[in-house]
């Protein structure tokens, strides 16, 4: 994104009525920062403006977002890191720093909610606002659309681009459509005009395996399963698919606007610098990821029920396995040990494994929550010691205390990653 | 192999049978039932490597023979028909079920591929099946259920001459029972860890059997096995390994707090405060006066609340439990009035059961329970 895009979106007048029609019963926005952890690391690094810029980790790691500089040479999200320097060997790559853009998003978000309180937030940089309480207040979608783009500007310095239409996907579908810093308006009477040219993999719930199962019918388009039998569907794709995507094909999507709380699960995840097959070194990687989740939910003033491993291999199958604790928790002792019995009862022998992920869900506020206690555990235990670390870390950085296994140890095979 | 047999003694002995089969059976001869015809008796055997099962029934004998059919099916079939005397007989590959003017033809499976029904290990003593299937009830209850912590899916059985100890604990709850029972040799000082879910179906089936027969195994034939008979009935179950906690050192040797309350009025009240709890939130106890009041829900949620008479020794105390655990223990104790001991409100409780108020305080069966610590 480039300083003069940014001054570009900075006032209303100077952007003029864009490629709009007519916006009456539009009152769905889906709302997607551009670029987003690229763009919130350009707001101190303002020398980088119009450069390539990769947010990401590790000669192994993915690509988590990309400046429009660095897409333009081919880079895109999820993309392993080596091949995205192959593609752009000048571009200057930025180590994520997660508490930062926490940070923005809950800014953004509350932006958001002083508009309408109909705000359902998909994830730290989207989200959907419903906006039929607020027009009388604020004015026409548009006009409401440009106002959120422009305080978003004001005052957190990164741009975005709102999608409007009168439902949901549509309204998702318009804001990829109009990236970066644009907005797109689908009319109610456009939306299959709209709609029907498009490849049918921007259909909600359409995956690269549902997308194989339509090209071998023969169906490319939106168009194309909207003038397919219902019944023909049903039986390709199975009842509930089938349905859903001729529904979805028709323009009409009843999910409402829901607001909920934001975060509804905390993750980490690391690819190796190269593929491991020691379990020691899974190990210990899975012990730094339940750190890292531990941490943030603590931060957070959560505790969480379900936790979650994620395991790719070195062929990317990928395989989850979560378990519900019998007590919620938020000490990383308990992540660890969990993540870990999930990876042990996945009963790998030397299996090469690319990356690990800790995730933790059912969070819920840490107030008021009640903790079993369980017998013969002393009454102040790791979690009061790791209470006392999180303190240590804010004062003193997060490498001021670390698990005795992370320690990085002069050898320099040791493999580990950051 | 061909022979005849009365339709109650066959559904029974099939159900005793097929119990243990595996839902999900490693290898498909597993999910079959071995029939052996020979001499005037029936042997039925299942066995899935970790549990095997046994029973022999006086048949008349046709023509002797072994053959192996799905068990499942063959539970189905005998408990569906008619009261009148049964007929099996192997044809080919194929055994055909005749019973008054219904028919069944069901394949067979290779018996030769079956594994061989390990053998049951030498008697260490008697014990009668009702007392014995109550014991395990009372303490299975408290038993983990999380497959990753395999020592705690377990009974530990602690056996000291006529004396045996059983305790099953999931972290939160530890179940202690004492009972006694005929030993062969009462010098006899041993102890095992026994699959929990196995020894309750166990004890259950054989709660109608005077005398079971419960067999350790002690080196040599039966190790890391533990065997039980009784009417006609076997049946095999390996062993846990690991380190059950030493969970004596968790008996609280004090009280400052003692209630009595009955069981009974206790538990509807739990069963009914409770309903205003989410899933995991627990019930508060106020213990004080000459009631205890039980508080469930907090904040804008749903609450409620109850109180029950109660007779209260020492200081007052309000504490916390996850509702199903208390539950549980109280449904366990086994007596119309549940005695409480207390040390503090993030202490363990101990719940245990008298007959009449009077009663002093036994240990025949002690319920440790872990309360729940409310913050914010």
């Amino acid at each position: 994104m480039s300083r003069n895009q940014v001054r570009r979106s900075g006032g209303l007048a100077q952007r003029g009525p864009q490629k709009h029609g007519d916006d009456a019963g539009c009152t769905i926005l889906h709302i997607d920062m551009d670029a987003f952890f690229a763009l919130v690391e350009l707001r101190t690094r303002p020398e980088l403006q119009g450069k390539p810029v990769i947010v990401g980790g590790g000669s192994r790691g993915v690509v988590l977002s990309a400046t429009y500089e660095a897409r333009a040479l081919g880079v895109h999200s999820a993309m392993p890191m080596s091949r995205a320097r192959r593609l752009a060997p000048e571009a200057v790559v930025i180590a994520p720093d997660h508490r930062r853009y926490a940070e923005v998003s809950r800014n953004v978000m509350a932006l958001f909610n002083s508009v309408t309180p109909l705000v359902e937030p998909l994830s730290l940089d989207e989200a959907f606002l419903d906006i039929s309480g607020t027009i009388r207040r604020l004015g026409s979608p548009i006009a409401i659309a440009e106002l959120i783009r422009s305080r978003v500007v004001d005052e957190q310095g990164i741009t975005c681009s709102v999608g409007i239409a009168t439902t949901k996907f549509v309204a998702k579908i318009a804001s990829a459509r109009c990236k970066p810093d644009g907005v797109l308006v689908v009319p109610a009477d456009q939306v299959l005009a709209f709609l029907h040219p498009l490849p049918v993999a921007v259909l909600w719930g359409v995956g690269e395996r549902t997308e194989e199962q339509l090209t071998r019918l023969g169906l490319y388009t939106v168009g194309d399963i909207a003038n397919m039998p219902v019944a023909t569907l049903r039986r390709a794709l199975g009842q509930a698919t089938g349905t859903h995507l001729h529904t979805l094909a028709w323009g009409i999507d009843p999910r409402a606007v829901t607001p909920h709380e934001p975060e509804k699960s905390i993750s980490a995840e690391e690819t190796f610098n190269q593929d491991i097959d020691d379990p020691e070194l899974i190990y210990a990687k899975l012990l730094h990821l339940a750190d890292e989740v531990g941490t943030r939910v603590r931060s957070a003033g959560y505790v969480t029920r379900t936790i979650a491993i994620k395991v790719r291999f070195s062929d990317f199958t990928t395989v989850s396995r979560s378990r519900t604790l019998t007590s919620p928790t938020d000490v990383t002792q308990e992540l660890y040990e969990t993540a870990r019995a999930l990876y042990d009862s996945l009963g790998l022998e030397r299996v090469r494994v690319r990356l690990v992920g800790v995730r933790a869900e059912g969070l819920r506020s840490a107030d008021g929550a009640a903790q079993q206690l369980v017998l013969g555990a002393p009454a102040q235990g790791r979690r009061e010691a790791e209470v006392a670390v999180d303190a240590l870390r804010a004062r003193f950085g997060a490498g001021a205390v670390l698990p005795g296994r992370l320690v990085e140890r002069a050898d320099p095979a040791d493999n580990s990653t950051e | 192999m061909k022979f005849r047999v009365e339709r109650d003694v066959l559904a029974d002995a099939v159900a005793w049978a097929a119990r243990t089969l595996p839902a999900r059976p490693a290898l498909p001869v597993l999910a079959g039932l071995v029939l052996t015809a020979e001499g005037d008796a029936l042997t039925l055997s299942s066995f899935d490597y970790e549990v095997s099962a046994r029973v022999e029934i006086p048949v008349a004998v046709t023509t002797s023979g072994t053959t192996l059919v799905s068990g499942r099916l063959l539970a189905d079939i005998a408990r569906s028909l008619p009261a009148q005397p049964v007929v099996i007989e192997s044809e080919g590959t194929r055994i055909v079920i005749t019973c008054g003017r219904s028919t069944f033809t069901l394949p067979t499976l290779p018996v030769e591929d079956y594994p061989q029904l390990p053998a049951m290990p030498a008697t260490s003593g008697t014990v009668e099946g009702s007392l014995f299937a109550a014991a395990v009830a009372q303490v299975a209850i408290a038993a983990g259920r999380d497959d990753t912590l395999p020592t705690l899916t377990g009974i530990r059985v602690e056996i000291e001459g006529g004396n045996i100890v059983l305790a099953a604990t999931d972290r939160y709850r530890l179940a202690v029972r004492e009972f006694t029972w005929q030993p062969d040799s009462p010098k006899i000082s041993t102890n095992a860890l026994i699959p929990a879910r196995t020894l309750a179906d166990t004890a259950k089936a054989l709660a109608s059997v005077d005398q079971v027969f419960i067999a350790l195994g002690d080196g040599g034939a039966g190790e890391g096995l533990i065997g039980f008979e009784g009417n006609g009935r076997r049946t095999t179950t390996r062993l846990l390994d690991g380190e059950f906690p030493k969970y004596r050192t968790l008996l609280p040797s004090e009280a400052a707090t003692i209630a009595l309350v009955d069981t009974s009025e206790l538990a509807d009240a739990v069963k009914r405060v409770s309903l205003v709890a989410e899933r995991n939130t627990p019930v508060r106890l106020a213990f004080e006066g000459a009631e205890v009041v039980l508080r469930a829900g907090t904040g804008d949620d749903a609450q409620a609340s109850e109180a029950v008479a109660c007779n209260i020794e020492g200081d007052g105390l309000e504490i916390a439990f996850n509702p199903t655990y208390l539950l549980d223990g109280l449904a366990s104790v086994d007596r119309s009035i549940a005695r409480f001991s207390f040390t503090q409100a993030t202490r363990p409780a101990v719940l245990t059961g008298l007959a009449e108020a009077s009663d002093k305080p036994s240990d025949e069966y002690r319920y440790l329970l872990m309360p729940v610590r409310l913050t914010g």
